[in-house]
């Protein structure tokens, strides 16, 4: 698919001829992206696949503005994330929510202040206002509880519902996942894409979703990204994957979809 | 083959150049990072709770290490200085060599370096690991300050707390002094605070505050800094493995670092 002008216009990020590459020891390098463009669609479920060391997780950086690109723009609802200094990103970053790999629960809080925390630090709201919202959430969640818990206490689902809960608390436009279902067996891996599928109808938010467990995860997908070789693909579904004409697409489809 | 020579012949300066420029570039996100962490001090929301925290820690927390490293240095030194001046027969001026070498010197360096060894090694391995399990991440991408958050606290605790327990260090210290020579080894009573009342003048102590507020500057930046970024260190390795290593290169330079900065502030305020 080519990035057009129409289509930037129904995307909540758009990357725009980027460019990026890292430079190890002795003058190695490793460029992840190639010139390329695609868009993210408002209120929809993208999923960013790709091998290991592709440079998914990196696209997920770049979008928060974690990292820069060589070249090109990333643009979230229209400003260049590339451009931003320190306090126009922290603003930016209000928009997103970011479930992490690892859930990143900060270990010497407990659940309930690990949710607590963006409200605490971000809005004015009296604390009674605060435990109020995160019961609600703690609820929804089917966390009731566990809210006196610390994170070495939990399973590794409750983890990623506990990273999700925090995610959500600021009402994000856009919620990032960073390889939500890593080291989840095949049940709880089921339960927590039931659960992002629920959230997401519910609140509305655009939802990216980086992930190595395909073809599962393209269930959950509105859109599809494949990232490989430096170059970015991008599908509706599935079956255009397994039934796409490029060899390199050919060849992932055959060693990760099992066709 | 004549470029292979050239590149075989260029690569140690390549290699030195690399280094140089790592370097460099080290130094500059040490620099951004203290300023960062100064700044954060005057951002809201204030996190006073964390700053009592982390003096009880820092602060109250040593006490006890401070306690017996001082009683021992104090006591150390009055043996030394009684056996020392009895050859000159200056046995008189114990209380000031041994208030003197604990207010300006020992007093700072030595807190310091405890401080070092046991708030400095556990704070840079805290944000290391909040580093690599993306716990500072998530900060940032909660739009909060990690510097604000988690770094201007300690540094506040560490500049109120390492001048108050060098003081008592000081105290305990004279007093140690007192012990060893006045108790063990005889010396006059009298003579030895009247002595160190004559001696110590603001000066010695204005010295020994200067000194103190600098190394636990010093300790909590190089501490906190390394643990902040310890993934873009060369050379440290990954995972667990790779604060392990940060910790200690933490501990290692801070100690040099007070020791180089006792030198130099003490050439300057004498």
């Amino acid at each position: 698919m080519t990035y057009s002008a129409a289509a930037a216009e129904q995307n909540a990020i758009e990357f725009v001829r980027v460019s990026k590459t890292f430079y190890a020891e002795q003058g190695r390098q490793h460029r992840v992206l190639n010139d390329v463009s695609w868009g993210i669609p408002k209120g929809k479920t993208t999923v960013i696949a790709g091998g290991s060391g592709q440079g998914k997780s990196v696209t997920l950086k770049l979008i928060l503005g974690l990292l820069k690109p060589d070249s090109g723009q990333i643009l979230v609802d229209g400003q260049d994330v590339a451009r931003m200094g320190q306090s126009q990103l922290r603003q930016l970053r209000t928009k997103f929510g970011v479930l992490f790999q690892g859930a990143a629960l900060f270990d010497s809080l407990t659940v309930f202040e690990n949710i607590a925390l963006p409200l605490r630090e971000r809005t004015k709201l009296k604390e009674a206002e605060i435990r109020q919202k995160v019961m609600a959430t703690l609820e929804t969640l089917e966390l009731a509880g566990h809210e006196e818990k610390f994170p070495a206490q939990l399973s590794g689902g409750m983890k990623k519902r506990v990273g999700l809960a925090r995610a959500l608390q600021l009402e994000p436009e856009i919620v990032l996942f960073d390889e939500p279902t890593t080291g989840l067996d095949p049940l709880m891996t089921l339960e927590i894409y039931r659960l992002f599928e629920r959230m997401q109808k519910q609140l509305g938010y655009t939802a990216v979703i980086v992930s190595h467990d395909i073809p599962k995860v393209f269930e959950l997908a509105d859109r599809i990204v494949l990232i490989n070789k430096g170059e970015a693909d991008v599908f509706a579904e599935a079956s255009q994957i397994i039934n796409s004409d490029k060899p390199h697409i050919r060849e992932f489809a055959e060693k990760t979809m099992g066709i | 083959m004549q470029n292979n020579k050239i590149t075989a012949w260029a690569t140690p300066f390549f290699h030195f150049g690399d280094q140089c420029l790592a370097l460099l570039s080290d130094l500059g996100s040490m620099g951004l990072f203290l300023l960062s962490a100064f700044a954060g001090l005057f951002r809201r929301p204030f996190r006073g709770r964390e700053v009592l925290r982390q003096l009880s820690f820092i602060g109250a927390g040593s006490m006890a290490v401070i306690f017996f490293t001082a009683l021992t240095s104090g006591m150390v030194l009055g043996l030394q200085g009684s056996y020392t001046l009895k050859k000159f027969g200056a046995e008189g001026m114990l209380g000031s060599a041994v208030s003197l070498t604990l207010i300006m010197e020992l007093g700072p360096i030595l807190t310091a370096l405890m401080v070092a060894g046991r708030a400095g090694s556990a704070m840079c391995a805290e944000i290391g690991i909040m580093r690599i399990s993306e716990q500072i991440d998530a900060l940032e991408c909660m739009a909060v300050d990690p510097f604000r958050y988690l770094i201007s606290p300690k540094l506040l605790a560490a500049i109120i707390s390492v001048p108050l327990l060098t003081a008592m260090f000081d105290v305990v210290g004279i007093y140690g002094g007192y012990l060893a020579g006045v108790k063990l080894m005889g010396a006059n009573s009298g003579s030895y605070f009247s002595s160190m009342m004559l001696s110590i003048t603001n000066h010695e102590i204005r010295i020994g505050v200067i000194k103190s507020f600098v190394f636990a500057l010093l300790v909590v930046w190089i501490s906190s800094g390394r643990g902040y970024f310890v993934h873009r260190i060369r050379g440290a390795g990954f995972g667990a493995e790779s604060v392990s290593k940060v910790t200690t290169q933490a501990v290692v330079l801070s100690s040099i670092a007070v020791l180089i900065f006792d030198y130099l502030l003490t050439a300057v305020l004498l």
